[in-house]
């Protein structure tokens, strides 16, 4: 955490609210987010329990496992939330425009420049929490590698249609987060505690709530009593009164209402199952239709605090503007999605379970790009994240003082003005040996300058070194002017490395990614299957 | 207090050892409570004390063996823990599924040819002393014995602070060679060969404590070696099928020692303490509060995973304005200042010497701060 960050956390230690760590939105946020709030059983491998769905704040659909043990119905849960989902996804899937991708052509191996189609937007995928982005990775790491009877007519127990697309899908998300900045699958958590600082420790604004009530105190309360309310607070039969944003769920609620709930909904079932004649079946159907209607309802009333939540934050996340390059970001992800996209239409296979070598070198590579792109973007976007930067010496402000016209010593003489400003800050510039290099944005991208010299204590000197045009004169506007006010940093603007190119993993096949599979073939293979499997 | 724990080898029942221990065991029962039977300390319990090592208020309730969550209750910030019934159930029918047909699907992930002819000695008796002292019998007949044996939840004896911890590791087996080796069986599934990292970092730390325990019965058994390597057990992927992992307890091993070394600090803790202190939860809250508030805390957030006092000792951390209620490590970047009031005076000049580097930093901070949000409020 830098100091800036403690200190805004220090502050609202002291004033009771949170405070700004942003003064603009560093995520892009989708006019039609699919909001999921799951549930998971407590022990079981990712049994999952229920999940609210949906598009609508106003209207989630609830989907509930009753007898979490039970194959068929966890099998039924996934094919409804296959059913809410894929439409979804699907909806932004034909709606595209012509973009050009480089790609190397597999008979002369030549970069050449492809037409391709980039899908217009993407659709975005909101969950509470941290865990509950482990747990869609988890829900599509299960699903993938099923096999439906269409499939494969002896699998022994074939799963739903849609299942291992919905797996792939959810993979896909998945890994996506592990990408810095990316945007297609977010989390209120992250997404909250990265606009603002509360006056608690980073682990405990894991806990939704607990994060919202700093930022968003109910009227006449601060939000550190409603925070300690939200994790705390339980009712006079012992249960929380904001219960977890999922997927684990409260072993009180557990223990005393859900699971007598469903042993209850496990004898009607067996009652109804041993009914004798139809009046008796009538009325045993009656009492496993309400058994299995309390289940719900308990479930309901332990998602729809977290389903509020998550779109409360994503109230006030919108609220703030949106940072001009998270935009550029959600390009990226529009990339990843028309290529996953593209993979599934291809016939390619689910994603493998581990990346080859070559792969898992790439993607460690590309997010090492795609962090420093982030700090970068992030900081140029938004003076707040800038002045973080100032204060360790990787950026300052400064006034130009002075401009004085040179050139290089070369035949063809280019522009080399020395530009000598004032700054407050202190930049690591080092004593002018090493060759510092600086940047500035400049008509939408950027320009460096090396240092110089230090003339004085908080004067120095740089030389442009580009973006002045082709002509020996600089181009107008290009040499900063004196009294300008400008913002150097000592990180390049732009990340080397594709700038607008989609990652490796997110190339399809038939446009010459990478195969994803490495060898023997079993990366392929359905899961084992046992009669007491879990999803 | 036992001053040989690690040092020497004593396999005997703790309760039978009647020297030294004596007057201390005799404090420590006052503070929790003369009519409370001592909490029983398990491997979880004593693995825990690794999160907070430098907590001498737990170091203190541990070791008089005080019921953290009944006291906890008491102060009026009762822990969050409980576990649910669901985790319980499959916990155990996994476990009784990998020691099915006596344990010879476990004794195949340890690699062992023919698991149908290990023996599996009956290590029950009446009483953890009872069960202790069969289990050490056991363990050494099978090193003699150079045969593949699998113990089903043996139990051992630890000594801690004059308390007796007794420990039930899920399973120890002995190979012909005379090693043995921990089991742990958990049901956290293992997905395609790698299970949560900190799933796997808690059962070694509780794996540290039983190899710990081991050792010192094997250091009366001639030719016995305790591996630091333990087995790790779990489902593989979404399935009930058990697939094992060695994993490495090495360094668990040396922070759990060094961890239950200090608790020899509990002698001079209790010593310290003012006359009338006691933590009998069936006291008053304001007797219980002036008697923990009598032993120093180090609360840091980590506490909230790892201790049933943690409410507590986080709502006085804020009382008193502590910084490191918001993380360890924001302690470190504020130089000598410790509270939140002393680094804001510090940060807005109202106190503090500019010289320091660490008010220096702060300054500029809040000077930087304030820019980049006036900025946007001017637009
Ligand atoms: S919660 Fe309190 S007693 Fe427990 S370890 Fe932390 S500071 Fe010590």
């Amino acid at each position: 955490m830098s100091l800036i960050n403690t200190l805004a956390r220090l502050e609202a230690t002291r004033s009771g609210h949170a405070q700004p760590l942003a003064t603009t939105r560093h995520r892009h946020l989708s006019d039609r987010p699919l909001v999921l709030v799951p549930l998971t059983t407590a022990g079981e491998a990712g049994a999952p329990l229920g999940a609210l769905v949906g598009t609508d704040r106003e209207a989630p659909r609830l989907l509930v496992v009753p007898q979490p043990r039970d194959r068929d119905l966890r099998f039924a849960f996934l094919a409804d939330l296959a059913e809410t989902v894929l439409p979804h996804l699907d909806s932004y899937a034909d709606d595209t425009e012509p973009a050009e991708r480089n790609e190397t052509d597999p008979e002369t191996g030549k970069r050449v420049k492809v037409e391709v189609e980039l899908c217009r937007d993407a659709p975005q995928l909101i969950v509470p929490s941290r865990s509950g982005i482990d747990y869609v990775r988890l829900l599509g790491r299960s699903m993938r590698f099923r096999r439906t009877a269409e499939q494969d007519p002896d699998a022994p127990y074939p799963a739903p249609p849609h299942i291992p697309l919905l797996g792939r899908w959810l993979t896909h998300y998945g890994e996506r987060v592990r990408t810095p900045g990316a945007a297609l699958l977010l989390c209120a958590t992250d997404l909250l505690s990265r606009h603002w600082a509360t006056g608690q420790s980073s682990l405990e604004d894991l806990h939704l709530g607990a994060l919202l009530a700093w930022i968003d105190p109910p009227e006449g309360e601060s939000g550190a009593e409603a925070a300690r309310r939200a994790e705390t607070g339980r009712d006079a039969r012992g249960q929380l009164l904001c219960p977890p944003a999922g997927p684990a769920t409260d072993p009180a609620f557990d223990n005393a209402l859900l699971a007598p709930a469903i042993d209850a909904y496990d004898l009607a079932r067996k009652n109804f199952a041993g009914a004798e004649d139809g009046g008796s079946a009538d009325a045993r159907l009656g009492e496993l239709a309400a058994a299995e209607r309390h289940v719900r309802d308990l479930l309901s009333a332990q998602l729809l605090p977290a389903w509020h939540a998550t779109w409360r934050a994503l109230d006030l996340v919108r609220a703030l503007p949106e940072g001009p390059r998270a935009a550029e970001r959600w390009t990226r992800d529009r990339w990843s999605y028309t290529g996953h996209r593209d993979r599934v239409r291809a016939g390619e296979p689910p994603q493998p379970r581990r990346d080859s070598a070559v792969g898992a070198a790439q993607k460690l590579a590309s997010r090492e790009t795609e962090q420093a792109r982030l700090e970068a973007q992030e900081a140029l976007d938004d003076p707040l994240v800038m002045a973080a930067r100032r204060l360790t010496g990787e950026a300052f402000t400064s006034e130009v003082t002075g401009v004085e016209p040179a050139w290089t010593e070369t035949k063809r003489p280019t522009p080399r003005p020395l530009v000598t400003v004032r700054t407050a800050d202190l930049p690591q510039l080092g004593g002018g040996d090493e060759q510092v290099k600086v940047y500035r944005s400049l008509d939408g991208g950027s320009q460096s300058a090396e240092f110089v010299r230090w003339e004085a204590a908080g004067v120095l000197t740089l030389r442009l070194l580009n973006a002045m045009g082709r002509a020996k004169d600089p181009a107008p506007g290009t040499v900063p002017e004196v009294g300008d006010r400008i913002c150097w940093t000592l990180f390049p603007h732009e990340q080397r490395g594709g700038a607008k190119l989609p990652d490796p993993e997110d190339t399809p096949w038939t446009h010459g990614g990478p195969p994803a599979v490495d060898g023997d073939d079993a990366h392929e293979r359905p899961d084992p299957i046992t009669p007491d499997d879990l999803l | 207090m036992n001053a040989s724990l690690g040092s020497g080898p004593d396999p005997t029942p703790p309760t039978a050892r009647a020297d030294a221990g004596v007057p201390v065991r005799q404090r420590l029962a006052e503070l929790r409570g003369p009519t409370r039977p001592p909490h029983p300390l398990d491997a979880r319990a004593l693995a825990a004390l690794a999160a907070n090592p430098g907590c001498e208020r737990r170091t203190l309730l541990d070791g008089a063996g005080v019921d953290k969550a009944a006291l906890a209750a008491a102060l009026g910030s009762p822990a969050p823990y409980g576990q649910s019934q669901f985790a319980f159930m499959r916990g155990n029918a996994f476990e009784a599924r990998v020691k099915s047909d006596g344990g010879t699907e476990l004794l195949r992930l340890l690699g062992v040819a023919d698991p149908e002819a290990a023996l599996t000695p009956d290590v029950s008796a009446a009483g953890p002393e009872g069960r202790t002292a069969r289990t050490a019998l056991a363990l050494r007949e099978a090193t003699t014995a150079k045969a593949w044996t699998l113990l089903d939840h043996p139990m051992l004896a630890l000594e801690v602070a004059g308390t007796p911890a007794y420990l039930e590791p899920d399973a120890v087996v002995v190979h012909p060679d005379g090693h043995w080796t921990v089991v742990e069986i958990k049901s956290f599934p293992m997905l395609d060969g790698s299970a949560d990292p900190a799933k796997v970092g808690a059962a070694a730390r509780q794996a540290a404590v039983y190899v710990l325990a081991l050792e010192r019965v094997a250091a009366r058994v001639p030719g016995a070696e305790v591996g630091h390597h333990v087995l790790l057990v779990c489902p593989k992927d979404f399935s009930n099928l058990p697939t094992g992992s060695v994993v490495d307890v090495r360094k668990q091993l040396s922070v759990t020692r060094r961890q239950l070394a200090r608790m020899r600090r509990v002698e001079e803790l209790a010593a310290a303490l003012p006359g009338g202190t006691s933590f009998d939860p069936s006291g008053s809250t304001e007797e219980l509060l002036a008697s923990v508030e009598a032993v120093g805390a180090a609360y840091a957030p980590e506490c909230l995973a790892a201790c049933e006092l943690a409410f507590h000792c986080r709502g006085r951390a804020r009382e008193a304005g502590a910084v490191e209620a918001l993380g360890r490590s924001v302690r470190g970047e504020l130089g000598g200042l410790s509270t939140v009031a002393e680094v804001l005076d510090a940060a807005h000049g109202r106190a503090g010497d500019p010289a320091d580097p660490a008010v220096a930093a702060l300054r500029r901070a809040a000077a930087l701060r304030a820019e980049a949000l006036a900025a946007r409020g001017g637009g």
